[in-house]
């Protein structure tokens, strides 16, 4: 009975697969239930169904179990806005994440997954022994079913292939073609991150460039200078001066004769970004910025005049600026001020721009709260949060990272900021953030990350070294 | 367009009379180039296209790209000032005014230098500055002068110049001569950074970044005519001064500045200051100092930045001392890439010729002459059984048999008799010495 039941059920979900499918799968059904003996033929077929059924069980459960469980009460529960992200210990026991919004589509997504692979296995099967075609890798984005054993091109970003000869060959003649300069490589390498970039300071990249340089827009080499001397960090800071820099690229760009200036321009930003990447590798807040102009520019209207489109993209990127970082903090640090009560000891960690921005509001508002700031070598960042804090009148202390497990009883908050939030519901942020986390799960204080939208990303990461920033090893 | 360089070569050289009474002092040979080429060379190496010379008309007929030896493609643009009207740089600067569109790079046409401009450059773009200027560690010179009996004293007044613990920031310049009874460090300076190093073995090269509104100011204030002797203490000192508060409506701004009636620096600066810019400033997690409670930079608009060359070659040829190191020094294959000997000279098989000597072009170098650590300019002759050491000859002079020179600067067009002795002398241009001279640490040249 049980046997019918399911396959009853999986008649059910399949209700939207091709005919054929479908049909033989009532004609096995059919024939359990009557208790015939199933030739070859349907026992094979009837296997490969209830795999596939399987997975789309499997992906069905995990949604529904992600909705089902009940947060534990010492977790801070965060209603899924538009623009915060659930809060997350990116340690290696999965917490369940709470995502509200997502329960309709995430269903008919799994369905329309199972859909497509049907489909494919029914071409496939169809097309029978054509095996050269089906050597064909798929593109990038949509996996091949395991079932069959196809090679699948992964295409791997170029900074995490250092290790690789070809790859470095292909960005360097890239670079060439631009007439970027190449960082140059220090000597010994540290085998872990072999596959990382470990370029050596000494040599700043302005040598190879002549000076007053033509071949990249000045304010772009300023700000290139001031990424790798560290002047603007963060990721808010770095992503507003991109954008600043962008705006007088702009301003003084003529478009030159028989060309467009939606395409044209797109093209002379390339080996700017090239630049900015070679002096420090770009953040998931700037390349989304970067993908957000390069949208702008190529949905320029041809018949438009340059004056009134490079206004248009000025004004494009003013907004961007307004909105999703000004207004974005504003309203976080508004529903943020809503779990400060008075009375509250938050720890922070490191300097974080919409951190300080809460915690000056919740001021201003006049909650009544502590601070204390734990801080990292060789950075010290906390330093600069700390002035900030004690500058408008908050009662703050300092600690460096080896002893966050001795304050930690006192703490009754965690606010952490974030470089990026990735796909998986994994935070990305400074190197030690993970650390305050766990330790704040074990003593079961609340943390509480905060991050705008526009930080997103859609890669998936699970562990910290599979890509990274390395630091300058001398200081 | 980033920069723009500006070359000022309307100097009269009126610390080397001696040599420049003939020669223009942009025109001395130093390594048989002409010492504007130093300047030149180093702004074509770093990738400048287009040059704005400022200098005089006698030295504008001369400077013609083939006489100028300019392998590259830069574009010299001349501009001629009246030399009678004791023009300081500050004024020559705003007489090209209208030229400057961008950040100015200001340069003296008697530096020689192999220097890493980007480092000056660098300080000047990452930190935003007002200024942005090279100074080296001062050599002692240890040649013997021809015509001074005995050193020296260093008559040259000192420069005390104050960094900060970085080394970069420049807080405090001043001259010797300018400090009558001591030297006054402002309590502000001290508080905002107490830790400042005091040099005064530096020299100062000369060579300094602008930005446009300081040009701009420089415009609206007239009474400023030396750029190193006015300009760049100012703006060193205003680095510190009370900052205005700024007041947000253009009305206000007009209104105070009638009121002060003169232009102020600041509000010129901060007019440009934008809106992104004091954004990133806050988002962002650095600051250049720490231990107090103020924002980077001190919360301050105008700042000025020094690079200080410990090691590598700068001279600055105002001197004959200077000039004299000068030509030895260049014969350093940093900045000349021509080899030393010219190949249209010919030297006869039986001479001695030095590694370290300079040949020029069409010259005749006969038998058994010695030529050590010399430079010998372009088109001269030497007879049979000379000995040269340690000397400097010009274009064009004539060296009769047996002699001997030694330590000795001969200007251009000289012509030294037979068998002439002549040590630690200087030779004026187109003077005779008579054969059988014997010459000791005098200096010959037309009253």
């Amino acid at each position: 009975m049980a046997d019918a039941d399911e396959t009853s059920k999986q008649a059910e979900r399949n209700t939207n697969v091709g005919d054929g499918i479908a049909v033989k799968k009532q004609d096995i059904a059919r024939a359990k239930n009557e208790g015939k003996e199933l030739t070859k033929d349907e026992k094979q077929r009837l296997r490969k169904e209830k795999k596939q059924q399987k997975k789309n069980k499997k992906d069905d459960k995990g949604e529904s179990e992600h909705e089902n469980v009940p947060l534990p009460p010492s977790q801070a529960v965060v209603q899924c806005q538009s623009q915060k992200a659930p809060s997350v210990a990116p340690s290696l026991a999965l917490t369940p994440v709470s995502v509200c919004t997502s329960e309709k589509p995430a269903k008919s997504k799994a369905e329309q997954r199972a859909e497509r692979r049907a489909r494919q296995e029914a071409d496939r099967a169809a097309k029978g022994k054509k095996g050269e075609s089906a050597q064909q890798p798929p593109s990038g984005k949509s996996k091949a079913p395991p079932n069959e054993l196809q090679p699948v091109v992964k295409r791997l970003p170029e900074h995490v292939q250092v290790d690789d000869p070809a790859a470095v060959r292909k960005l360097a003649k890239k670079l060439e073609r631009q007439q970027i300069p190449v960082r140059s490589e220090y000597g010994y390498k540290v085998s872990l991150f072999s596959h990382l970039h470990q370029y050596s300071r000494k040599a700043p990249l302005t040598q190879q460039i002549s000076i007053p340089s033509t071949v990249i827009h000045p304010y772009i080499v300023r700000l290139g200078l001031q990424y790798s001397q560290g002047i603007v960090a963060g990721s808010n800071a770095r992503s507003i001066a991109l954008l600043h820099a962008f705006q007088k690229v702009i301003q003084d760009y003529k478009t030159p004769p028989n060309e467009e200036l939606s395409r044209d321009l797109v093209n002379k930003l390339k080996p700017y970004i090239s630049y900015l990447n070679q002096c420090r590798p770009l953040s998931a807040s700037m390349g989304n910025a970067i993908k957000y102009v390069k949208k702008e520019i190529s949905n320029i209207p041809c018949l438009c005049k340059e004056e009134e489109a490079k206004k248009q993209l000025l004004s494009c990127i003013d907004n961007y600026i307004k909105e999703k970082i000004t207004l974005a903090a504003t309203t976080i640090s508004a529903y943020a001020i809503e779990k400060i009560s008075n009375g509250d000891v938050i720890l922070v960690y490191g300097c974080s721009s919409l951190v300080n921005h809460i915690l000056c509001d919740a001021f201003d508002k006049k909650r009544k709260f502590s601070v204390i700031v734990v801080d990292s070598r060789p950075r010290l960042e906390g330093r600069e949060a700390l002035r900030r804090l004690v500058k408008k009148g908050i009662c703050c202390t300092y600690v460096l990272i080896s002893a966050v497990s001795y304050i930690l009883p006192e703490v009754s908050k965690v606010f952490l900021g974030a470089h990026a939030l990735l796909a998986n519901g994994y935070v990305m942020s400074r190197v030690g953030t993970s650390q305050i986390a766990l330790v704040a799960k074990a003593y079961n204080v609340p943390v509480l990350v905060c991050c705008e939208t526009y930080k997103f990303c859609e890669r998936v990461q699970t562990d910290s070294f599979v890509s990274n920033e390395l630091g300058n090893q001398y200081t | 367009m980033e920069l723009q360089a500006v070359l000022m070569a309307a100097g009269g050289g009126s610390r080397m009379m001696e040599l420049t009474y003939n020669t223009h002092k942009p025109l001395l040979p130093v390594g048989n180039k002409p010492l504007i080429w130093y300047p030149l060379n180093l702004l074509e190496r770093v990738g400048f296209e287009e040059v704005i010379i400022i200098t005089t008309k006698d030295v504008q007929k001369m400077l013609t790209p083939d006489r100028l030896k300019l392998d590259g493609k830069m574009k010299l643009d001349v501009v001629c000032i009246q030399l009678e009207g004791e023009m300081g740089t500050a004024d020559a600067l705003r007489h090209v005014q209208q030229k400057i569109k961008t950040d100015v790079l200001v340069l003296s046409c008697d530096l020689i230098t192999d220097v890493a401009l980007h480092e000056v450059v660098d300080l000047f773009r990452a930190h935003n500055a007002s200024m942005a200027m090279l100074m080296s560690k001062l050599h002692e010179f240890t040649e013997t002068v021809p015509g001074q009996k005995g050193k020296k004293k260093a008559g040259e007044q000192r420069d005390f110049v104050g960094v900060d613990a970085t080394g970069q920031r420049l807080l405090f310049m001043a001259n010797e001569a300018d400090l009558e009874d001591g030297l006054t460090i402002r309590k502000s300076i001290m508080c905002k950074h107490p830790s400042m190093r005091i040099r005064t073995g530096l020299l100062d090269a000369h060579l300094y970044c602008l930005k446009r509104c300081v040009v701009d100011f420089l415009v609206e204030n007239k009474n400023i005519s030396s750029i190193r002797g006015e300009l760049i203490p100012y703006l060193v000192r205003k680095q510190f001064s009370k900052s205005v508060n700024l007041p947000n409506n253009k009305d206000e701004v007009e209104m105070s500045q009638k009121m002060e009636g003169q232009t102020n620096l600041e509000i010129l600066g901060s007019c440009k200051d934008e809106e992104l810019l004091r954004l990133t400033q806050e988002r962002s997690c650095w600051n250049d100092h720490h231990g107090d409670m103020s924002e980077a930079y001190h919360g301050g608009k105008v700042r000025c930045y020094v690079h200080i060359m410990e090691d590598g070659v700068c001279y600055r040829v105002n001197t004959l001392a200077a000039y004299i190191e000068a030509n030895r020094m260049v014969s350093a294959p940093k900045l000349i890439e021509d080899p030393p000997i010219h190949p249209s000279a010919v030297i006869s098989e039986c001479t001695q010729v030095g590694a370290d000597s300079i040949i020029g072009a069409s010259c005749q170098i006969s038998d058994k002459t010695s030529i050590k650590r010399s430079t010998v300019g372009a088109s001269s002759t030497v007879r049979e059984k000379v000995k040269i050491t340690n000397s400097i000859l010009m274009n064009g002079v004539t060296v009769e048999e047996g002699c001997n020179i030694q330590g000795s600067v001969i200007c251009s067009n000289a012509v030294i008799g037979r068998n002439a002795d002549i040590k630690y002398c200087l030779v004026g241009s187109s003077q005779r010495i008579e054969p059988d001279g014997d010459l000791k640490m005098s200096r010959d040249w037309p009253a």
